[in-house]
């Protein structure tokens, strides 16, 4: 919990106007869901772990008797998949994007429980240009921000669902050991024993090795033996997503220990990562519109965590050059001219306020000063020069003169 | 040094126990009136009596160093506040029960996954709602409600829940009900429990020795006792009236109102034979269970009538208040009435004072109640600013003045407040028992006349009786 002052509001709405500029020239168009969700929304889908349905915010509404309960939104995806359902022609490509808050309880109070997010999502298409074209508007949005170097690291939860199938565990434990993967714990993977050399031979490979080019994935495919038919397809989508970004001069690391975030995820997955930190990320979710209750559609998308870009970013100083307009005398004549004084100057492009007490003038360019009768008072703070006017629109000059 | 015990179930084999390692307890005996109990071997221990579900509490917020309670009310608390200050100090080896999800035999359901694919929506009753909720998660149940209930769990399933979290000592019990276990939770025993901090900076070593608590083990899985349901015949309540009956002090009042009325009723006694009595009405059926949970349940569309009290259905409306729920006849036996309590000690006479204590004398006014929503609106209409409202499970009395400031209960005469040195400062209202019903229900025409009648009959009787 915390309070969001002038100078992190600044960063924010930089970087919320960077995102949305960036997206409405790609033709995503803005939506936002309500804050205030049904539970089973997020219960239905079967997508989000025990574990992190067990950190929402949930409760009984005023009209919650009959015991089912509604939550604070607690991820971006699953909302905008309902919203996308229930608002949009089936079967098109639709491009949406958001600024939204998520909230998860987080107990040592360190982390954040209301955290902001961007996020993109593209439905409609299973292409790897669609995954591609996400991860370049997100880079875009990062660039434009000044953030970097931002890695790009690729993983894929096909291939290490198709894995944990080779490694012959059920499916309750395929399911346990890809949270537990989702959450950071790639380790989990590698204690597996199997008696299959050629996998366990591609999987210390994949383990640890960081590959850097659709050349990586040609050596993990020489060596996965008979286990290789299954991975095939996983394997052909990460190349093919490689092959892209290579060809248009994006760096990337193809790093499977960097998947994290939602079991929904089908296929690629993608972090941005400024040295440790993680700014962003996100994926394919080829099921979950369907888990919504929707027909096969195929979407992808991600996010950028605005609170740790907050930190990132920088602003510009305030483009305005601040005027103090003061009464000197304090009848309903000498503000009323105060008042006009102050809208004409405002109208022309600069940032007006009305002394309504103030102690000093530090941080303003100009001082006018409005007398009952007789002319305008204006001074420079910058040059301490005075000048004394007649009209509003001589001041506005003076102004545009000193510029 | 602050013990907090149980009352209840784990009563006698804990005095046992107490009495084993020589604590030389005063008053804590079934039918002792003092929450008090004294020990004149530890002048210094403070005892307090609490109904077992309020000790974890108690001990999690540090009101008590230590507690003795069952491992089900740690582990709910826990489910739901993970990261609190509870500490489970030692198995004390007795008052062991299982903790089982069980569905009706009459559904036909034999695992909780068949019960995810049967209902859009499981319907899962429980006194324990956290766990409830935990095993919902972890189960991954597409989409479920959780109804809280104060007791009578093994009688909801099949009608009005398709599972239940029930504790068992044994499940031969099950039977009687047609109840078919589908998975264990936890295996529960009477648990020693303790502050981390009072840990922390405390010497209790002389305690914790003494109380011999043994190490806790890791649960072993047991199989689950193979159970199976009656034939699946037609559904027990089919198109019936059904009408929910209390129990506990609104029992015997029901049962001569019944009585004036002309209504034979069978299994309806004192003691209980069974929650499933029959009665001599046409196309109604019965259930037993308790009044707290009547205005949920009639909600829920679970009962089209129910005999319970005033105080309860408030209680519920204060909460819901779109809730369909409404009161159709009062029925004037039951009367308590409702009212706000301190200790003699606390120099207020008025709830105007007493809210010029806070900051002052008061941090913030702990306000303990069983009406938790009564509770909660009238510390707001009166402005008490800073309170927290402290939920009891009955025994409220027991809170003030250490564990409460305030108290919100119901009195028939005054005398057992008085006795407790507790004095009444405001009046909320008066409460008797009512039959209620639901709006939807009411106008349901397959059971608008049927219900009628019976509202009919009990307008009658209650003419007569004045």
């Amino acid at each position: 919990m915390r309070d969001m002052l002038p100078d992190d509001m600044a960063r924010f709405r930089r970087i919320e106007e960077v995102f949305r500029g960036c997206s409405l020239k790609r033709g995503y168009e803005e939506v936002r869901t309500p804050t205030l969700e049904y539970l089973h929304l997020f219960t239905a889908t079967g997508t989000l772990t025990p574990s992190m349905l067990g950190r929402v915010y949930s409760f009984l509404d005023w009209d919650g008797w009959s015991g089912e309960r509604v939550v604070l939104r607690p991820e971006g995806t699953i909302p905008a998949a309902r919203l996308y359902l229930e608002n949009f022609a089936r079967g098109d490509i639709t491009k949406l994007f958001y600024v939204e808050n998520t909230f998860t309880f987080e107990e040592t109070g360190r982390e954040r429980r209301e955290r902001w997010q961007c996020g993109a999502e593209l439905i409609g298409s299973s292409l790897p240009p669609a995954d591609v074209e996400l991860m370049l508007l997100a880079l875009e949005v990062l660039g434009k921000l000044g953030i970097g170097p931002v890695e790009l690291k690729l993983s894929h939860a096909g291939l290490i669902k198709a894995l944990l199938g080779e490694l012959g565990l059920g499916a309750a434990e395929q399911t346990e050991i890809f949270d537990q993967i989702l959450e950071g714990h790639l380790r989990a993977l590698g204690e597996i024993k199997t008696e299959d050399v050629d996998l366990k031979r591609a999987l210390a490979l994949i383990l640890d090795v960081t590959g850097s080019s659709p050349g990586f994935l040609e050596n993990v495919r020489a060596l996965l033996g008979k286990a290789r038919p299954r991975l095939e397809p996983s394997l052909d989508n990460l190349t093919s997503i490689a092959q892209l970004l290579s060809a248009m001069g994006c760096p990337y690391q193809i790093d499977i220990a960097s998947g994290r975030g939602f079991e929904y995820y089908t296929g690629i997955m993608f972090q941005f990562q400024l040295s440790t930190e993680r700014v962003g990320g996100g994926g394919r979710y080829d099921d979950l519109i369907p888990l919504v209750g929707g027909p096969p559609i195929p979407a992808s998308g991600f996010a950028l965590y605005v609170d740790q870009l907050m930190s990132l970013v920088k602003i510009e100083e305030r483009p305005y050059q601040r005027v103090l307009v003061r009464s000197q005398g304090n009848d309903v004549k000498g503000l009323k001219a105060c008042f006009e004084a102050a809208r004409f100057i405002r109208e022309a492009g600069y940032l007006t306020e009305l002394d309504l007490g103030r102690k000093g003038v530090s941080g303003y360019r100009w001082v006018l000063s409005v007398p009952t009768d007789g002319p305008f008072l204006l001074t420079d703070q910058a040059t301490a020069k005075k000048s004394e006017l007649t009209s509003a629109a001589e001041i506005v000059k003076i102004m545009e003169e000193s510029k | 040094v602050k013990l907090a015990l149980p009352k209840g179930r784990l009563w006698s084999d804990t005095a046992a126990l107490l009495k084993r390692v020589g604590l030389e307890l005063m008053e804590y005996e079934e039918r002792s009136r003092s929450y008090r109990p004294k020990s004149t071997k530890f002048p210094d221990l403070f005892l307090k009596v609490f109904q077992e579900k309020d000790i974890p509490i108690q001990v999690a917020i540090g009101n008590y160093d230590l507690g003795i309670c069952g491992l089900d009310w740690v582990e709910e608390l826990l489910a739901k506040y993970p990261s609190g200050d509870l500490v489970k100090a030692g198995d004390l080896g007795y008052g062991k029960s299982d903790l089982y999800v069980v569905a009706s035999g009459y559904a036909g359901v034999s695992s909780v996954e068949e019960s995810n694919d049967r209902f859009d929506r499981v319907r899962i009753v429980s006194e324990y709602q956290n766990l409830a909720e935990s095993f919902a998660l972890r189960q991954r149940l597409r989409r479920f409600s959780i109804l809280p209930i104060w007791g009578a769990a093994e009688v909801y399933p099949p009608e009005s829940a398709d599972l239940a979290i029930i504790a068992e000592t044994s499940v031969s019990s099950f039977a009687d009900y047609n109840l078919v276990p589908l998975a264990r939770i936890l295996t529960s025993k009477a648990f020693l429990i303790a502050n981390r901090k009072s840990l922390a900076k405390a010497d209790m070593s002389e305690f914790l020795s003494c109380l011999e608590p043994s190490e806790i083990e890791a649960e072993q899985e047991q199989p689950l006792p193979i159970m199976t349901g009656k034939e699946f015949e037609e559904a027990p309540q089919g198109e019936k009236i059904r009408l929910a009956l209390p129990d506990g002090h609104q029992q015997r009042p029901t049962m001569e109102f019944l009585k004036r009325a002309g209504i034979g009723i069978q299994g309806y006694s004192d003691p209980l034979e069974t929650r499933r009595p029959t009665i001599e009405l046409d196309g109604v059926s019965i259930k037993v269970i308790r009044p707290q949970d009547m205005p949920l349940q009639v909600a829920n569309e679970n009962f089209d009538l129910a005999i319970t009290g005033e105080d309860w259905l408030k209680d519920h409306l204060y909460r819901f208040p779109s809730s369909p729920v409404q009161e159709i006849l009062a029925l004037g036996f039951g009367k308590v009435t409702i009212v706000a309590v301190v200790s003699d000690d606390l120099p207020a006479n008025d709830v105007g004072v007493l809210r010029d204590l806070v900051g002052g004398l008061l941090p913030t006014i702990r306000v303990a109640s069983e009406y938790v929503n009564i509770a909660d609106k009238y510390a707001r209409d009166n402005h008490l600013e800073r309170y927290k409202i402290i939920p009891t499970w009955g025994a409220s009395e027991a809170f003030l003045p250490e564990d409460a400031d305030l108290l919100i209960e119901n009195t028939e005469t005054g005398e057992t407040l008085a006795r407790h040195n507790l004095r009444i400062i405001d009046t909320l209202f008066e409460s008797s028992a009512c039959l209620i019903g639901n709006r939807n229900t009411l106008s349901d025409p397959l059971k608008k006349d049927r219900i009628e009648h019976i509202i009919k009959i009990a307008a009658e009787t209650i003419k007569k009786s004045y």
